[in-house]
């Protein structure tokens, strides 16, 4: 199978993230009231380890979750599938408070729309911003990331790989192209 | 003068198959024969097709009066014939019940009127059929019936029908029993079985046929005195039948097409067509069915036509009326599974559906002679053809048969001499 | 594959009940999450026409409706009006001009069910009819065995109680000897249907022989009438001599399930310490009914949406 071209090695991924984490503190004007929320799986991540630098450089503890989306995919009546989702049950309130939605990839803005709407089923927030390790273009949904780690167009036959430490055992990003068969 | 001439067909006597020429004048066989001639007859040309004797019906419902919405006496005189049938005795269960000589006089007249066939009717037991106390049968003779039955209901208490034997015996008369224990029957509306169970549906026993059916057989035989069993439908009925038979009882005995057609399986479909009382049984009961009439334990074929209105069939299966309409099927599916099924020939045929219902009602007929009454019936044996109840010329279009292919269609009906059916 | 409508399982291929409890497992997760609102049946209506009393089956049924997003509607007809009101075929034809989606029936007569799906458009469930069928029922019921015993190979299924009058124990002989378990049954003779046999059950000549060995023990419910119609003599006989104790479930795999479609006589068909006791899966069942019945609606109206594509 074709292993694509790598994009970022794990250095470059943390650098990025880095100075991501800076940037939201940045826009945030500080971390009162701010709280993360991760796509699962690998948004969650990606929220964890912004939560981790800010609370290195910044030595406050941000609220940071995940999000299942499961039940808010706009494609659950034309799929027909019964989602494999769980509740949602952050140990924090989101009243108020300005959330920073975090994901791996921003490509058709599916999912941003669907991770919204899961937010708002838990409150109101003051706003939600979102960060994205790499934005690839390809949007169908009027979304836009404030804090994009990485642009990357990408044509519809090709795939970002994002490999994680948490689940692949190290941090990289490649592009390569579908196989066609 | 020559009314009819019926040339070239093979005609079925009491005891063989024969091509002959049937002249028929002042409504009686004149003259059987080869190359018959007649001036200014109307000739029917009956090569390759069979001449039998009119069939007689000894058990239909005709509805009229109170039911006309389900049949009358014109309809089902129309049908009579269409299906070969010259004769008809029709049941009381009326509205209100046949139990008087008044309404015995009124379906003789209204039977007279319609002018197909002819229509005899059978006088009620019992009061309403009731099962209480008996019904004038003298007077039900003098006008006009040929029997006596409380069918539709059995007459449940012993004794009455015991009264009922002895009392229908002065006039000639004979009891048709509708055999049916109804505290075994318990609301069940088709065999008890594995059909039953497998549809879910509330069986009726055997067992509530043969014990009321001993019955008549105890009684006939305690008292000397004649019984006919209606509608026999199972195999333990057949050996019962049988060994009185064999001791000299003065029993006879009919069935239905559908009791020798078709088994159980049918009601898991829910048809509620497939209805009828007493139920269609299992495999094993039409077997014993067809060997009861070859042997000669069931004496004849009726119809028990029990036309029915399609919004009394097309609801639940358990509220449906019992019963089939079965006047215009019965000769093709008697012809298709004990003729060329092989259970019987022709003879046996015309026995069974002409000769002993005659005879068991004394009624003129049952027989192709010189010198007899000019009922005849012939068909076509060697038509093919696929049953279609939206033709039935009866007001009932409830049959399980729909859609099944049979052979021997009645092609010509004759009463009396004069041509009243054609198809 | 799965048509129109769910009559029964006598025709319903041991596939298309395997795909029904599948699609319940994703539905019991979501259950048990407190993740009950799917979108599948948004804009449509599922009406209950029960003509017989019933709380959990029409519960549970209007629950699944309402967690898919269906409309409901209820229609409660006294079993009387059955004879007397308006005609089945009329009430449907009825229903189907309101653009009803699914009409699940319950019906005191075997073979309702077949006739309204036969002259309406919409779906029909037969939600248990007079002693034919209760296929829905069943479903929850193997649902819950394979949850506990992962496979029906082999499983020995006990069924004890009024057979004769049960479409919950046909049901689930139909589908359990489809799917490869074993069913023993044992009533008094009277409750005894004819033929059962020959749809593969074995008929036990003791309770002690009917529950030997055996991995679920299955009770059904015995209805009072049936005494006052003269089946059995009094309750206490039909306890004493039919029913099951916690020293008769000795005889029963020590690791079997307890069952009963309920509502339970307790003290009849089981005494409270075999309902109440830590092989009983009967609260369990309450659950896995609305996950089955939430699958076998979804499966039903994905199916009438005709070759939808799957993009999931």
């Amino acid at each position: 199978m074709d292993k694509g071209r790598i994009l970022m090695d794990g250095a470059a991924i943390g650098r990025t993230l880095t100075r991501l984490s800076h940037e939201v503190v940045e826009k945030n004007k500080g971390t009162d009231g701010m709280c993360l929320f991760g796509v699962k799986r690998r948004g969650e991540i990606v929220a964890r380890r912004i939560a981790a630098l800010i609370g290195k450089s910044y030595g406050v503890q941000i609220p940071v979750e995940g999000i299942d989306i499961g039940m808010y995919r706009d494609d659950l009546v034309s799929g027909y599938f019964v989602p494999e989702a769980s509740v949602n049950r952050p140990p924090f309130s989101v009243d108020g408070k300005n959330v920073v939605l975090c994901d791996d990839v921003l490509h058709t803005g599916r999912t941003v729309r669907a991770a919204i709407e899961a937010i708002f089923d838990l409150g109101r927030p003051a706003c939600v911003r979102l960060l994205v390790l790499v934005d690839r273009g390809g949007r169908e949904m009027p979304v836009c990331a404030d804090f994009v780690g990485k642009n990357i167009p990408a044509s519809s036959d090709e795939i970002i790989d994002v490999k994680l430490a948490e689940i692949e055992g190290e941090d990289s990003l490649a592009i390569r192209r579908i196989q066609k068969s | 003068m020559a009314e009819l001439l019926i040339c070239g067909g093979d005609v079925v006597f009491a005891d063989r198959v024969e091509k002959a020429d049937i002249l028929v004048a002042g409504g009686k066989i004149a003259k059987i024969g080869k190359n018959l001639r007649a001036e200014g007859a109307e000739k029917i040309d009956a090569k390759g097709k069979t001449v039998f004797p009119g069939l007689i019906d000894m058990h239909v419902h005709l509805r009229e009066p109170g039911f006309e919405y389900k049949e009358d006496i014109a309809s089902g005189s129309a049908a009579a014939v269409a299906g070969g049938f010259t004769q008809i005795c029709c049941m009381p269960n009326t509205d209100p019940v046949c139990d008087n000589a008044a309404v015995v006089g009124y379906i003789a007249a209204r039977a007279k009127q319609t002018g197909l066939c002819k229509v005899h009717p059978i006088g009620a037991i019992t009061k309403g059929e009731k099962g209480e106390t008996l019904a004038e049968m003298g007077k039900m003779k003098e006008a006009g019936a040929v029997a006596v039955s409380d069918d539709g209901k059995p007459v449940m208490n012993a004794r009455i029908m015991r009264l009922a034997m002895e009392y229908a015996s002065d006039f000639g008369l004979i009891c048709l029993s509708h055999c049916e224990d109804k505290d075994l029957v318990d609301g069940g509306v088709v065999n008890e079985g594995y059909n039953s169970t497998l549809a879910g549906l509330k069986g009726i026993p055997r067992a509530a046929e043969e014990i009321m059916l001993s019955r008549e057989i105890i009684l006939a035989e305690t008292l000397n005195k004649r019984v006919h069993i209606c509608h026999v439908s199972t195999k333990g009925g057949v050996q019962l039948l049988r060994e009185a038979k064999a001791r000299g009882v003065r029993v006879t005995a009919e069935t239905c097409p559908h009791y020798f057609t078709l088994t159980d399986d049918v009601i898991t479909s829910f048809d509620a067509n497939t209805k009828v009382n007493p139920p269609i049984r299992e495999a094993e009961d039409v077997e014993a069915i067809k060997a009861g009439l070859k042997d000669g334990t069931l004496d004849c074929i009726v119809t028990d036509h029990a036309p029915h209105h399609e919004d009394e069939k097309n609801v639940e299966y358990n509220l449906a009326a019992f019963g089939i309409s079965g006047i215009e099927t019965s000769f093709p599916l008697s012809y298709t599974y004990l003729v060329r099924g092989g259970v019987m020939g022709l003879c046996e045929l015309a026995e069974k559906m002409s000769a002993a219902p005659a005879r068991i009602l004394s009624l003129e007929g049952g027989r192709i002679a010189e010198g007899e009454t000019a009922d005849l019936m012939i068909a076509d044996l060697n038509e093919k053809f696929t049953i279609d109840s939206n033709k039935f010329v009866s007001k009932g279009k409830n049959t399980p048969f729909d859609g099944m292919q049979v052979y021997g269609k009645v092609c010509c009906t004759i009463v009396d001499g004069e041509v009243k059916f054609r198809a | 594959m799965l048509g129109k409508d769910l009559l029964g399982l006598y025709e319903t291929s041991a596939e298309d009940i395997t795909l029904i409890l599948d699609t319940a497992v994703g539905m019991k997760k979501l259950l048990t999450q407190n993740l009950k609102k799917l979108p599948h049946l948004q804009g449509r209506t599922v009406t209950t026409l029960f003509y017989e009393n019933s709380t959990r089956t029409r519960c549970s049924f209007e629950l699944a409706a309402k967690y898919l997003g269906a409309g409901t509607v209820n229609i409660s007809a006294s079993s009387s009006s059955v004879q007397k009101g308006e005609t089945l075929i009329d009430t449907g034809r009825t229903l189907d001009a309101m653009k009803n989606d699914v009409i699940v029936i319950r019906h005191p007569m075997g073979g309702a069910p077949r006739l309204l799906a036969k002259n309406v458009r919409a779906s029909v469930i037969n939600g248990g009819d007079g002693m034919n069928e209760h296929p829905t029922q069943a479903l929850l019921d193997f649902y819950t065995m394979r949850e506990k015993f992962g496979s029906f190979r082999g499983l020995k299924v006990a069924i004890l109680g009024d057979i004769k009058h049960s479409r919950v124990a046909k049901s689930n002989l139909f589908g359990l000897t489809k799917l490869g378990a074993e069913v023993t049954m044992y009533s008094p003779a009277t409750l005894m249907p004819q033929g059962i046999e020959r749809m593969g059950a074995k008929i036990a000549s003791s309770r002690e022989e009917a529950l030997r060995g055996a991995n679920v023990v299955m009770g059904l419910r015995i209805q009072l009438e049936r005494m006052h119609g003269g089946l059995f003599p009094s309750l206490s006989e039909y306890d004493k001599f039919y029913g099951v104790s916690k020293e008769h479930l000795k005889f029963a795999d020590k690791d079997c399930i307890v069952m009963h479609p309920g509502p339970v006589n307790r003290g009849v068909e089981f005494t409270s310490d075999v309902i109440d006791g830590a092989n009983s899966l009967i609260n369990e069942q309450v659950l896995n009914g609305v996950a089955v019945r939430m699958a076998l609606l979804f499966l039903l109206c994905k199916n009438k949406q005709g070759g939808n594509e799957n993009n999931g």
